[in-house]
């Protein structure tokens, strides 16, 4: 379902306060509090994996390794490890392709290759990762993206107006991309935390975000000096959950950028079942952007499977 | 390639998992706790002089885990014999170890430290199996708070020398510690009492030894000397014995109020030092300017930590009203994601409770609720089916008339209310007999430090709640007990000023009922018992009679007729009565206590450079008097007149040094592990009762209500029975040196009978008694009723004049108490 948005409530907005301190006191026991193992870990990093964006977004991405990368977004978990765990027909395939609006035709066209076209292409765009670029252009990079074939838009807010707190601005800005893609096309909204210089910040923006039509609000570029971490991620989910008692409408989650071990993945669902309920642990409300994470899952599982710990070349490369 | 270990089972699990997301079994093994028992044949002894003892034909007790009801070892009821050969061992070793360089004990500390943390998750696993409580607790709480402790005391053997300079070990300790956190809170009585240089004789919970006998193994092999830490198992009765066993110098007591009181009187007028961590009703104050989802979380950690078997529990939640509905919504939200299970299970939130009886206990307290009509909301989760299990629960709609908002649970049970206003929020917080803690959630950094200073009780907890660490004292105010486990401030528990000798009292038996209840006792107060002085002057050669002068009773600031209109003689040393003074009775304590409480909230707000002025100036006005004053002294005492120019000079030397730390005993910033700050604030007590000594009239007299005073506390003062009048003149001093009314208040008459009535009064946080032994019993046996603070001589007199005994750090210790207020900081998380 999409995010229909809401006028802006800027007394909501404004109101919110959130404490650091306690909130990191809670994301330190998410972790020791839940803990998956054996049958349920398996399947939990298969979940996992269905909701992984597979990213490159590099100066250097050609098509040699955005094939690669596609390839591995059909076949994420090696075949005789699927078949281990009873698992060969479920369709286990990542949740989108991430790149940069460039690379969206020969994404679409090697996921085509590799049997995976329902795997939705998504691209990043609004002058990506800075958004320092004029309004007009970061619209018509939405467009472009679209009309080469993406299925799911990442954009970045203004970190410059979140920053001067003209929220008006913010909202103002999103409502005109997510008008820019338009009744088929997801819109996720990044809010680059790690620019925002205070959780009482990222909960606004997520509020606003959330209001002026973000179907995702999603962490971090993976550029900014920290990126997706427990407590910006919990202050995210609780933005998603109050938004949802306001307004009944479902909004996903992606946290992006510094996900890498296969333990991660599974606090991060932990996060979603406790602060969400089971709805946000499937792919259309809950994705996980990375790119090293498949490869740790895979080697979990191939112990799981196999009862040893598999070499890195055991695995095919992303 | 490996050959795949799959089954068909798992494959069709993983299917259905994948699709419905639950979580699973996480077991924490057990098996080397089990073969820790199995070594000892799963038959357990105490531990005694570095070896096992085993007596025969001893009892047993077997000791279960509450997940499952496994019978996991037995272990030995103790009797009277077991405990006298465990203090006699202790009291053998004190002699070398209280004589050992502190570096030599700060090593020894530092070695249990590091045992403990070898073998953390062996005792983690046997705590959680023993008691009931989630592994993750014992893991990530219990057992690196034991290890902190013995690494920060380690520290304080190591700077006793410097550090607590002018005090010296008790003696023998005789430790009596809980279930819900078996090994933690032994380790609070351990870790002082071994720094200090003390030995210890500890008798676990009946239901959690294992922890215990296990530590105790552990602090042999870290080379601990034998006979230095003891742990003797046995039922209540047996830990009475312990602590009144004669060699037993100090009881270390962490428990329920009323085996706390039962422990003040049993130990009353013996010399026994005594502390008390008991129960509390703790509330948790939401104001409507906090982080709403935060402050759910704290919640969870302040009522369904432990299952709720926290002392210091936030239990009462207390909600501005314009926020209730909406966190209300929230924390039962919250409360539907809880999980429950066995305790070795990695993924549980709640264990089970300890025992049966704890169960019952809580179980009626809820349907007691209910009954009344409450709205009882219980975790919606699944519950297991067998084991003591008890849902996270919350009870709105109840009011503060309900038992379930005044008395202490213990179970993971969560009363909430609303309030308007700050000031409501405080009489609500306050409006209960426990003051053990209290957390304050508010952004607004004025609303939360008002609060926090306002709250009664020793541990307040800004935006966090059940935070510990070693560094910072935990203890509670008014029946929540005294003293203070951690930090510099625990220290004092576990020593006694290097100039007193154990007080081994001769005391009479006395009857509390009677005891000091003759108005009129010891002297009629009635004409006709003596010649009077000599009363005339001579004016231009015509003889008059002197302008007669009356002593009253001085409360509120004014002198009043004593209430019952009865006047006592005073004798000079010449045998002639010196003068007639008031002799208060029970309705003139009444009033005092009155005027001092009235007093005390603006005495306390004032600065301390105020405070610190008046007492200057009371010493400005008494020197001029100096002369008057000792002649009036020499008259009444029959010393000299130089040793009474000496004591009066000793009062005006003894007021600058009080009114020199009004200003300089505030409270520290305690190094504890939280990012933020911990303060200590070392607050007043209250409103004081003293009863003078008859020596030093003059002196003692400022040495008690000096400290008091200058620390924000008012005084009822009942100056020495024989030589009030020194005193009594005093009130013409208070007028001249701006002392508000109230502040200090002196009723003369029986020291006894006074001193009665203000044991007994409720609203009198402590009591200081310098008198007969028989006096000083009758003080500890009746402060247990509302768990007072007392300071008795046990009828041995000090020299007031030596500054070692007539001044320093005892008296501030007296004349404060410690509350931690803990302060989380921080908003910088990212760039």
């Amino acid at each position: 379902m999409m995010n229909p948005g809401m006028e802006l409530d800027l007394g909501w907005v404004q109101k919110t306060t959130i404490n650091l301190p306690a909130v990191e006191r809670r994301a330190a026991t998410l972790r020791t509090r839940r803990t998956v193992k054996k049958s349920w870990q398996a399947a939990w990093l298969l979940r996992a994996v269905t909701c992984i964006d597979l990213t490159t977004l590099s100066g250097d991405d050609t098509s040699s390794n955005v094939s690669r990368l596609c390839y591995k977004a059909k076949h994420p978990i090696r075949d005789d490890l699927l078949k281990a765990m009873g698992m060969e027909d479920a369709g286990i395939e990542v949740g989108a392709v991430c790149v940069y609006s460039s690379r969206v035709p020969e994404a679409i066209k090697y996921l085509k290759q590799a049997g995976g076209s329902s795997i939705p292409v998504a691209s990043v765009a609004t002058g990506f990762p800075a958004g320092q670029t004029p309004l007009e252009t970061r619209v018509e990079e939405i467009r472009r993206a679209i009309k080469m074939g993406a299925r799911e838009i990442d954009i970045v807010i203004s970190r410059t107006k979140a920053l001067q707190g003209d929220w008006q601005g913010v909202y103002d800005e999103i409502k005109v991309c997510k008008e820019a893609c338009g009744a088929d096309v997801h819109m996720k909204t990044i809010l680059g935390t790690g620019d925002l210089g205070t959780l009482t910040n990222v909960y606004k923006a997520s509020l606003v975000a959330m209001m002026a039509g973000s179907d995702f609000i999603k962490t971090s570029t993976g550029k900014e000096g920290v990126n997706a971490t427990l407590p910006v991620g919990l202050v995210m989910v609780r933005a998603i959950r109050d938004y949802y008692h306001k307004t009944g409408v479902k909004v996903g989650f992606k946290p992006a950028g510094g996900i890498r071990s296969a333990k991660d993945s599974c606090t991060w669902l932990a996060l979603m079942k406790e602060e969400l309920g089971d709805e946000w642990m499937k792919n259309d409300l809950f994705r996980i952007g990375a790119s090293s994470l498949l490869t740790d899952i895979e080697r979990q599982l191939y112990h799981f499977v196999y009862g040893r710990y598999a070499a890195a070349h055991q695995l095919p490369l992303a | 390639m490996a050959a795949s270990v799959s089954v068909p089972e798992r494959k069709s699990e993983v299917k259905r998992i994948f699709e419905n997301m639950e979580y699973g079994p996480a077991p924490e093994a057990s098996n080397v706790a089990k073969a820790w028992l199995q070594q000892h044949d799963n038959a357990l002894g105490h531990f005694i002089g570095g070896k096992w003892v085993k007596p025969e034909n001893r009892k047993t007790y077997d000791t279960c885990s509450p997940a499952t009801g496994e019978v996991l070892a037995s272990t030995t009821q103790g009797e009277e014999e077991d405990v006298n050969n465990a203090v006699s061992c202790a009291k053998e070793a004190f002699k070398s170890w209280s004589q050992l360089p502190p570096h030599s004990r700060a090593r020894y500390l530092y070695a249990i430290a590091r045992n403990v943390q070898k073998h953390h998750r062996l005792i983690a696993v046997m705590e959680a199996l023993d008691n009931g409580k989630s592994i993750r607790e014992t893991r990530d709480c219990d057992i690196p708070l034991v290890a902190r402790h013995f690494y920060h005391h380690a520290g304080w053997a190591q700077l006793s020398d410097t550090e607590m300079r002018g005090w010296k070990p008790i003696g023998v300790v005789g430790a009596i510690v809980p279930w819900n956190f078996p090994l933690m809170l032994l380790t609070w009585k351990v870790c002082p009492a071994l720094a200090m240089g003390n030995t210890v004789v500890l008798k676990p919970a009946t239901f959690t030894r294992l922890s215990a006998l296990l530590f105790a193994e552990i602090c042999h092999e870290a080379g601990l000397p034998p006979g230095v830490f003891n742990v003797v198992t046995g039922n209540g009765a047996f830990g009475s014995k312990l602590a009144m066993h004669p060699d037993v110098d100090k009881v270390a007591f962490t428990g329920s109020t009323p085996v706390g009181q039962t422990l003040r009187r049993l130990t009353a007028g013996t010399g026994k030092k005594l502390s008390l961590e008991l129960g509390g009703k703790s509330p948790v104050i939401v104001m409507e300017n906090a982080d709403l989802d935060s402050t759910v979380e704290g919640i969870v950690d302040a009522i369904y930590f432990n299952q709720g078997q926290v002392c210091s529990a936030g239990s009462k939640l207390i909600v501005q009203e314009n926020i209730y509905d909406d966190l209300i919504a929230r924390l039962k939200e919250r409360m539907s994601h809880f999980r429950l299970g066995h305790s070795l299970d990695k993924g549980i939130d709640v264990g089970a409770v300890v025992s049966k009886q704890q169960l019952a206990t809580i179980t009626e307290f809820v349907e007691e609720a209910k009954v009344e009509g409450a709205e009882v909301f219980h975790a919606p989760v699944p519950v297991p089916q067998t084991g003591l299990f008890y849902p996270p629960t919350l009870i709105t709609k109840v009011q503060t008339v309900s038992r379930v908002v005044r008395e202490e649970i213990f179970g993971p049970v969560l009363v909430a209310l609303p309030f308007r206003t700050a000031k409501e929020a405080q009489s609500i917080g306050n409006n209960t007999n426990y003051g053990l803690a209290a957390s304050v959630w508010s952004d607004h950094l004025p609303t939360a430090l008002e609060l926090a200073i306002s709250i009664k009780a020793g541990s307040v907890w800004v935006n966090c709640h059940n935070l510990f660490d070693a560094a910072a004292g935990f203890g509670g105010y008014r029946e929540s007990g005294f003293g203070r486990d951690g930090g510099k401030e625990g220290l004092f528990e576990y020593v006694r000023p290097a100039w007193e000798e154990r007080p081994r009292p001769e005391c009479k038996e006395i009857d509390v009922k009677s005891f000091g209840s003759t108005f009129g006792g010891s002297i009629i107060p009635a004409p006709g018992q003596g010649q009077p002085t000599a009363n005339d002057v001579q004016q231009n050669g015509i003889r008059l009679p002197k302008v007669d002068h009356t002593y009253k009773v001085y409360y509120g600031g004014a002198q009043k007729r004593p209430d019952g209109c009865y006047s006592r003689p005073i004798y000079a040393i010449n045998k002639q009565i010196a003068a007639y003074v008031g002799d208060s009775n029970r309705k003139d304590v009444r009033n005092a206590v009155e005027a001092a409480h009235k007093a005390a909230p603006g005495w306390g707000k004032r600065a301390a450079h105020n405070r610190a002025q008046i007492v200057y100036y009371m010493a400005e006005n008494l020197e001029m008097r100096r002369s008057e004053v000792a002649n009036r002294l020499t008259q009444l005492t029959g010393e000299s007149l130089e040793s009474s120019m000496r004591e009066v000079d000793l009062s005006i030397q003894r007021l600058f040094y009080w009114g020199a730390y009004a200003d300089k005993f505030g409270g520290s910033v305690q190094e504890t592990q939280l990012y933020g700050c911990t303060v200590c604030i070392r607050e007043p007590v209250g409103v004081i009762g003293i009863a003078c000594p008859d020596q030093n009239p003059l002196l003692a007299f400022v040495s008690l209500f000096a400290p008091a005073v200058i620390r924000a506390n008012c005084v009822v003062i009942i100056p020495s029975e024989r030589h009030p009048i020194p005193a009594l003149d005093f009130y013409q001093v208070f007028d001249t040196s701006d002392l508000p009314g109230g502040v200090v208040n002196i009723l003369s008459g029986g020291r006894d009978h006074v001193t009665k009535y203000l044991v007994e009064h409720q609203n009198v946080e402590a009591m200081w008694y310098f008198g007969s032994a028989e006096g000083s019993k009758f003080v500890e046996h009746s402060s247990a009723e509302n768990v007072k603070r007392t300071w008795v001589n046990y009828g041995i007199q000090r020299d007031w004049s030596d500054p070692d005994q007539g001044q320093g750090e005892e008296f501030l210790y007296h004349a404060t108490q410690c509350k931690n207020i803990w302060m989380p900081m921080g908003v910088t998380y990212a760039n």
